[in-house]
């Protein structure tokens, strides 16, 4: 497919870096709108785990011999990839976890009960992943935080004057929102929401899943105190991710998992915590995927943020303007500040069966309740259907996407 | 385009998952059951009334997708008249059906629906109105779509 939208990304050049795009799907050319669920791979992400398992691998943190070393070494520099992604301070603010869920389910466990007392409140909203939900069900039930829900108006946008009069009695302790809606798209005010919950002195999280894909994140400008976020999303492998939290906030917490290579002395009377971030990962880590995910920060950075910002917005205003042209579609979400995520529904036809007949077509898209059955209730919907884009997404797969709908819709009615 | 999806949205599940003839609550009935399956959302509940050992009418109410709704309203159909140890035995028989796709002489009504077998994360479509009549028949309130 040609290349078109802005001047500062080939996109010719970056599809023929992801493989898997020149395959063929029931006998059709991927068209793949799935990236929110998972992002394709790229090359260097494939060779740098290839590499590591034929060339260079040992276990790490512990060996004296030269593989060990090295190994260690190649894993480590992930951290340092994840500082500058995201212009953290230093290494010692990044905890590697196996994914957002685990990352913010450390936040609920070790800040939740470690440091949170019971009478305290926790506010997310109502357009948040079943990973920003259950963690938080699972502290007030067994720590007695009280939950409390800031509702979003019908464009899909965070209330802001409903979320600030929630945390007026002061009550609250910990704020944590998404970034971006994985069902709507839309950006939430970050700083504004970090600034309010300072202001009543609450701390912030920002589940980060969806934004550190599309927009470049500073957690220092921002001043947030915990972001989570996965690699697989981020074009790298599975079972990676990150939590960055200030570093008073990480000595102040107790681990969640005990075992090896999170202490610092064992014995049976007692045993002690290495340094942070180190207390929090325990067992061997996810040596080839942090490898992995090292490649794959290089190479969203190699590309830039800019560029990738311009093309999920010149991508995003083209779909909302090809799919809202369909007779019978609705859109879910009409923020201002929205991005490469876009829900809808096909009247007189269930999104399951939207997907299948568009995966005929070889047209990869999501459809359910998309882990926010909360937000499905809040938008009076059992399901829809989701197309999301990423970086090699084109101009001309959306086309491809509007004219089957157009199709579909005949189809059923 | 979808000339090859016919196999599985055959007009005539087009046309009972459009209108469906029995999806409604009975006014009377003597067991009822929910099937859900959390994975889509697809939401199932089928009521059953009796008459001496054979089933007399059975209705539901869905929420779902053309195939789960074709099946449940197809099933509906195919049910009645039928005791519990037939029903059992179609129900077994309905489910290899969906999983193999080799039409089953003994569920004739049915036979559209085999064609789901070509789609994995379809077959519990089809197959969830069965586990809640089977629930509601066991006497318990809640089927899984497992």
């Amino acid at each position: 497919m040609n290349a078109i939208t802005n001047p500062g990304l080939d996109i010719a050049r970056i599809r023929a870096d992801f493989p898997i795009l020149s395959e063929k799907v029931r006998g059709k050319d991927l068209v793949f709108l799935d990236s929110a669920a998972s992002a394709q791979k790229p090359r260097v992400v494939i060779d740098a785990m290839v590499h590591a398992m034929e060339h260079q691998y040992a276990n790490v943190h512990r060996g004296l011999h030269w593989m060990s070393e090295r190994t260690t070494e190649a894993y480590e520099d992930v951290r340092d990839g994840i500082t500058r992604l995201i212009n953290a301070p230093d290494r010692h603010h990044i905890v590697i976890t196996r994914n957002s869920t685990e990352a913010m389910n450390l936040v609920a466990f070790s800040y939740g009960r470690g440091v949170m007392k019971p009478g305290q409140a926790v506010v997310i909203s109502a357009m948040e992943h079943h990973a920003n939900i259950v963690p938080w069900q699972m502290l007030r039930d067994a720590h007695g935080i009280e939950l409390r829900i800031a509702p979003i108006t019908d464009a899909g946008e965070l209330d802001m004057a409903a979320y600030e009069a929630l945390l007026q009695d002061r009550k609250v302790g910990l704020v944590s929102i998404t970034h971006m809606s994985n069902v709507l798209g839309t950006y939430t005010p970050a700083e504004r929401i970090i600034q309010v919950a300072h202001e009543y002195g609450a701390r912030c999280m920002l589940d980060g899943s969806q934004s550190v894909v599309h927009r470049r994140i500073d957690v220092q400008a921002l001043d947030v105190d915990f972001f989570a976020f996965t690699g697989h999303k981020l074009y790298g492998p599975t079972g990676i991710g990150a939590l960055y939290a200030k570093r008073e906030l990480l000595e102040a917490m107790p681990p969640m998992m005990g075992g090896g290579d999170m202490i610092s002395s064992v014995s049976f009377e007692r045993s002690t915590w290495a340094q942070v971030p180190h207390k929090f990962e325990a067992g061997t880590p996810a040596i080839l995927e942090g490898i992995g995910l090292n490649a794959a920060i290089k190479y969203v950075e190699a590309i830039g943020y800019d560029a990738i910002a311009a093309h999920e917005a010149a991508l995003t205003e083209h779909a909302l303007a090809r799919l809202s042209g369909i007779e019978g579609l609705t859109i879910y979400g009409s923020g201002q500040d929205r991005g490469g995520v876009v829900s809808f529904a096909l009247e007189g036809a269930h999104a399951h069966d939207v997907a299948t007949l568009l995966d005929r077509q070889g047209i990869a898209v999501r459809a359910g309740h998309h882990c926010a059955e909360p937000l499905m209730r809040r938008l009076g919907v059992d399901s829809t259907a989701r197309a999301s884009f990423g970086i090699y997404t084109t101009m001309e797969e959306i086309d491809v996407l509007a004219e089957t709908l157009d199709r579909v819709r005949a189809f059923f009615t | 385009m979808f000339e090859d999806l016919r196999d599985l949205y055959q007009e005539v599940i087009l046309d009972h998952g459009r209108k469906p003839r029995h999806g409604r609550r009975l006014a009377v009935f003597d067991a009822e059951a929910k099937g859900d399956n959390p994975m889509c959302g697809d939401r199932v509940t089928v009521f059953v009334r009796h008459e001496d050992a054979a089933i007399a009418d059975v209705g539901f109410e869905a929420r779902g997708c053309a195939i789960s709704i074709a099946s449940a309203d197809l099933m509906a159909e195919a049910v009645v008249g039928k005791t519990a140890g037939e029903i059992a035995d179609m129900t077994e028989r309905f489910v290899q059906m969906a999983r193999t796709g080799a039409p089953d002489d003994e569920l004739p009504g049915l036979r559209p629906l085999a064609g789901v077998h070509e789609y994995p994360s379809r077959i519990k479509c089809a197959t969830l109105p069965w586990m809640a009549l089977r629930a509601a028949l066991a006497g318990k309130g809640v089927a899984s779509s497992e």
